[in-house]
């Protein structure tokens, strides 16, 4: 990066934080700290959602998957559409008819406060060590490949959101987000047409030849992580926890002029989510295309640790690799180039028979790109072998022009800054109204101190984060555990929300219960999967497990219970 | 609690070609099918 670079990215970011801290600064009405502005059009709203929703992990990660795996991760986002439209016509008339500030407001009106504290506990719990992870996830790589110092990275991007979340509240994130958005976007699309313009001719048959643009897959395998079916059922259901349920979603769309704009932005979300999604998957393949025909294509890359081994004790074997790699990956290039002159010439044998000799190049360097895994791992067991994620950057750094490159960081930092700052304000909001007001009854109607709190406690889940993030530098593999985690504890959480709107003489102890045999349920279905991998299923279909889980559990606990089921809703 | 909202009545969209929300919600799951088997003929072809 030169002077430039950093011109772009210091005043991108630094200019959408000190704007959205300087027109939000008189933020001191509890509504606008917590719901954002009154006036807020569908496109902020959508904008809004869109941008806590995709961290830089999205943009990032995504494109290495793809360049790895192929699209077939879109279809992770195919129950998006129809789990937005069942939040439209159920949950956001509900929570604007009652005028809640948190999901869990309407648990308590519904049910009781156990049930309602239930809810804000699980959403907490998870929403508070996943807000470590968007600030840590993105700060490793970009520390990593750009030599900056992991803890500083952590902690500046921690407190720039810290400042203007706490400061302008929902207000401030909606509109820090809107620009943030058009950053990513920017960056995004101007990152594509330099990648388009550096491709060889047929670029999109030679991806799809080579197995990079399979994006529907109908086979009915319970097994296979990502298919058709899959993605449409445990999408929808993951979906509906994410939107319907997590205050970091929810609180995006329940403020606005009117009940039409929150609308409004969660269908704009339902009908650009999958283009957009196409999209950068569409980027990761075009960049495994571009990589067969570039010569530096290293075999792993994240470079930084790589030249670390090659100039170590065991740097023999490594060089040994390199070199290897710069055999196999020429022999790929020319069988590459007799696939494509062989399609020319429309002979069926030739195509088939250079198709055959692609494949088994593109077989003999995955190998050996699995080998240096291996052989990273042996040298030093804590090694970050999973180098799909420095694909992207590394095309940043090494192929972009000067100027370019700094909006990219840009666009990583706003990704950062913008879903970290949903999941902040998410957290401020629901420490105040569901734990500290229900623990302080006689503060609810005192609005200054209300607002006060929620600055606070802003401010405190924000350096909680900064510190996990902190933390977690010395302990990798949580990353990967938090993941897991967040996807088991949702379908318990929407559980006890269908129950609420769909059986209506299930009382409050009857799905408190039932939320809790559910959550035992999918936590044994995901151990027991651990302990015999023979009989995994794929994590996405945990959650409608545990939905109907659930569900029948809240009706049995009622058939027995009774009446003593149905408890007092909670009064605040 | 926040004072209920006013206007929660279903209003009208607002939107140039879609007089009730149901027309908007069909419109949004008609291009979600779409965009599917538009994803489906685009995997098929380049397979």
């Amino acid at each position: 990066m030169n002077a430039l670079d950093w011109f772009v990215l210091l005043g991108t970011m630094l200019g959408i934080a000190a704007y959205g801290t300087w027109r939000t600064r008189h933020t001191d009405n509890l509504n606008t700290y917590l719901k954002g502005n009154r006036n807020t059009g569908w496109l902020t709203i959508g904008l809004s959602v869109m941008a806590t929703q995709a961290s830089t992990i999205t943009y990032l990660s995504l494109p290495g998957q793809a360049y790895e795996n192929g699209m077939a991760f879109i279809q992770n986002y195919f129950g998006l559409p129809l789990a937005l439209i069942i939040v439209c016509v159920v949950f956001l008339p509900i929570y604007r008819k009652l005028g809640v500030y948190t999901a869990y407001e309407y648990l308590g009106k519904r049910f009781d406060a156990k049930t309602r504290l239930l809810g804000a506990s699980l959403f907490l719990l998870q929403r508070g060590l996943q807000a470590g992870i968007t600030i840590y996830a993105p700060a490793i790589i970009l520390s990593t490949v750009l030599g900056w110092r992991l803890d500083l990275t952590i902690i500046f991007t921690g407190l720039l959101v810290i400042i203007y979340t706490v400061t302008g509240g929902s207000a401030a994130v909606n509109l820090t987000q809107k620009w943030q958005m058009a950053v990513i976007m920017g960056g995004m699309i101007t990152a594509f047409v330099v990648l388009l313009s550096k491709l060889p001719a047929g670029a999109l048959h030679i991806a799809g030849a080579m197995g990079k643009l399979q994006a529907v897959d109908f086979t009915p395998d319970l097994k296979r992580r990502y298919t058709f079916w899959s993605g449409v059922l445990g999408g929808l259901f993951l979906s509906l926890s994410y939107f319907g349920t997590d205050q970091s979603q929810v609180q995006r769309y329940i403020g606005g002029a009117a009940l039409r704009e929150g609308r409004l932005g969660l269908m704009f979300n339902a009908v650009f989510k999958i283009p957009m999604q196409f999209f950068i998957v569409m980027l990761g393949a075009m960049l495994f295309v571009f990589y067969q025909f570039e010569p530096a294509t290293p075999v792993f890359f994240n470079q930084t640790e790589w030249r670390h081994h090659v100039e170590g004790p065991q740097g023999a074997a490594f060089k040994a690799i390199d070199e290897q790699y710069a055999v196999l990956h020429a022999d790929q290039q020319s069988k590459i180039r007799a696939w494509v002159a062989a399609r020319d010439h429309g002979d069926v044998a030739e195509e088939s028979a250079a198709r055959n000799a692609m494949a088994e190049a593109q077989k003999a360097s995955d190998a050996l790109r699995q080998k240096a895994r291996d052989t990273l791992k042996s040298v030093d067991p804590n090694a970050q072998v999973k180098d799909s994620d420095y694909v992207f950057i590394t095309f940043i750094l090494t192929q972009l022009p000067h100027g370019v490159v700094g909006l990219l960081i840009a666009v990583m930092f706003a990704s950062a800054l913008s879903s970290k700052a949903g999941e902040l304000n998410a957290l401020g909001t629901t420490s105040t109204i569901d734990l500290w007001r229900h623990f302080r009854p006689l503060a609810a109607h005192d609005e200054a101190r209300n607002v006060r709190n929620a600055k606070w406690f802003t401010a405190l889940w924000g350096l909680f984060a900064i510190g996990f993030a902190l933390y977690v530098s010395s302990a990798e593999n949580l990353i990967e555990g938090l993941n897991i985690v967040a996807s088991i504890f949702y379908p318990a959480l929407l559980g006890v929300f269908v129950v609420a709107f769909f059986l209506k003489r299930v009382g409050g102890s009857a799905v408190f219960l039932a939320a809790l045999a559910a959550q035992a349920l999918v936590l044994a279905l995901f151990f027991l999967g651990k302990a015999y991998p023979s009989h995994e299923i794929g994590y996405l279909w945990l959650n409608p497990i545990g939905v109907g889980a659930c569900v029948i559990f809240s009706v049995v606990f009622q058939m027995i219970f009774g009446d003593r089921a149905k408890t007092q809703p909670d009064p605040i | 609690m926040n004072p209920p909202d006013p206007h929660n009545s279903d209003e009208s969209p607002g939107v140039p070609g879609f007089r009730t929300w149901r027309d908007v919600y069909l419109f949004v799951f008609v291009f979600f099918v779409l965009v599917v088997a538009l994803l489906a003929i685009f995997s098929r072809y380049f397979a």
